[in-house]
C-alpha cells in the first residue's frame, strides 16, 4: 500500500479543486499525439491527426482526454487503493486495448508539464513532486494486471 | 530523430528568453529533479543544502543552462560544441544516462511554467527532441 503524508493528500485535493478535468485532459493528450507521434497508432479512428493544430482542435481527442483525466479522479477519492480501484481498468488496457504501459508514463509527463503552465509559480517543486507521485502509483496501477 | 528546420527556430526562440534567466532556470530544473527524483542526489552528497533556494544548486544550475545555450548558438553542432563535456561526463562525472532524461523532463516543467504562452505543443516537441540530442552527445563517449 502506497504511504501519503497528509500534506501529499492536502496538495493532490487542492489542487484537483482547481483542475477543469476536459482542458487538462485535452492539452495533455493533444501534447502526448503531438511530442510522441507514434501514440498514434492508438486512435486511428480519431480522424484527422495530420498536424498539431488538427489534433488540438479534434472533438475526439478533446473527449478521450476528459475521459482520462476524469478517470483520475477515481485514484484520487480512493488513494490508499488505487491498485484495487484501477484493476479493470489495467485489465482492458492490457487484454482488449492492447496498450504500451510506456504511454501511461507520456501521458503523466504532458499532464505535469499542463500543470506547470496553468498553475505557474503555485506548482512549486513540492506540489510538482507530490503530483509525479500520484501519476507513478497510477501508472504502476495501470500496469498491474499486464502479463 | 533528426532536428527540423520548425524544431530549430522553435527551439532558438524559447530559448532567447530562457538564456536571460539562466540561473533562475537552471536552479529551478536542477532543484526540481532532486526533490520529485531523489534518486539523484546521490550525485550531490557533497552539497550542503539541495533546494532550488540553495546556491550551489543555483551556480550549478547556471552552468547547465549556459552549456545548453552554447548548443543552442551552434544548434548544427552540437555533437562539437559539447565535446569536452561529453569527454567530462564519460571520464569524470560518470552520470548515468537515465539521469539526462529527468533532468530533461524538469526543463521542459520550468519552461512551461515560465513561458506558459510560448510553451505550446509544437515548441514542446522541439525542446524534447532537441534536449534527447544534447544527452545522447553527453553519453556518447561512454564506452
Amino acid at each position: 500500500m502506497v504511504h501519503w503524508t497528509d500534506e501529499e493528500r492536502d496538495i493532490i485535493k487542492t489542487f484537483w479543486g482547481k483542475i477543469d478535468a476536459e482542458e487538462a485532459g485535452h492539452q495533455a493528450l493533444t501534447r502526448v499525439l503531438v511530442v510522441y507521434p507514434w501514440t498514434q497508432r492508438y486512435f486511428s479512428t480519431f480522424g484527422n491527426l495530420s498536424k498539431p493544430s488538427a489534433i488540438a482542435g479534434n472533438p475526439k481527442v478533446r473527449a478521450h482526454g476528459k475521459r482520462v483525466v476524469v478517470a483520475l479522479g477515481d485514484a484520487i477519492k480512493n488513494l490508499d487503493n488505487v491498485k484495487a480501484t484501477y484493476a479493470k481498468l489495467s485489465e482492458l488496457h492490457s487484454e482488449k486495448l492492447h496498450v504500451d504501459p510506456e504511454n501511461f508514463r507520456l501521458l503523466g509527463e504532458a499532464l505535469i508539464i499542463v500543470l506547470a503552465g496553468q498553475f505557474g509559480a503555485a506548482f512549486t517543486p513540492a506540489v510538482q513532486a507530490t503530483w509525479q507521485k500520484l501519476l507513478a502509483v497510477v501508472t504502476a496501477a495501470l500496469s498491474s494486471k499486464y502479463h | 530523430m533528426t532536428l527540423t528546420a520548425a524544431d530549430k527556430a522553435h527551439v532558438k526562440a524559447i530559448w532567447s528568453k530562457a538564456g536571460g534567466k539562466a540561473e533562475e532556470i537552471g536552479a529551478e530544473a536542477l532543484g526540481r529533479m532532486l526533490e520529485v527524483f531523489p534518486q539523484t542526489k546521490t550525485y550531490f552528497s557533497h552539497y550542503a543544502d539541495l533546494s532550488v533556494k540553495s546556491s550551489q544548486v543555483r551556480t550549478h544550475g547556471k552552468k547547465i543552462i549556459d552549456a545548453i545555450t552554447s548548443a543552442v548558438n551552434h544548434i548544427d553542432d552540437i555533437t562539437g560544441t559539447l565535446s569536452s563535456l561529453s569527454t567530462l561526463h564519460a571520464n569524470t562525472l560518470r552520470v548515468d544516462p537515465a539521469n539526462f532524461k529527468l533532468l530533461s523532463h524538469t526543463i521542459l516543467v520550468v519552461l512551461a511554467l515560465y513561458f506558459p504562452a510560448e510553451f505550446t505543443p509544437e515548441v514542446h516537441l522541439a525542446c524534447d527532441k532537441f534536449l534527447a540530442r544534447v544527452s545522447h552527445v553527453l553519453a556518447d563517449k561512454y564506452r
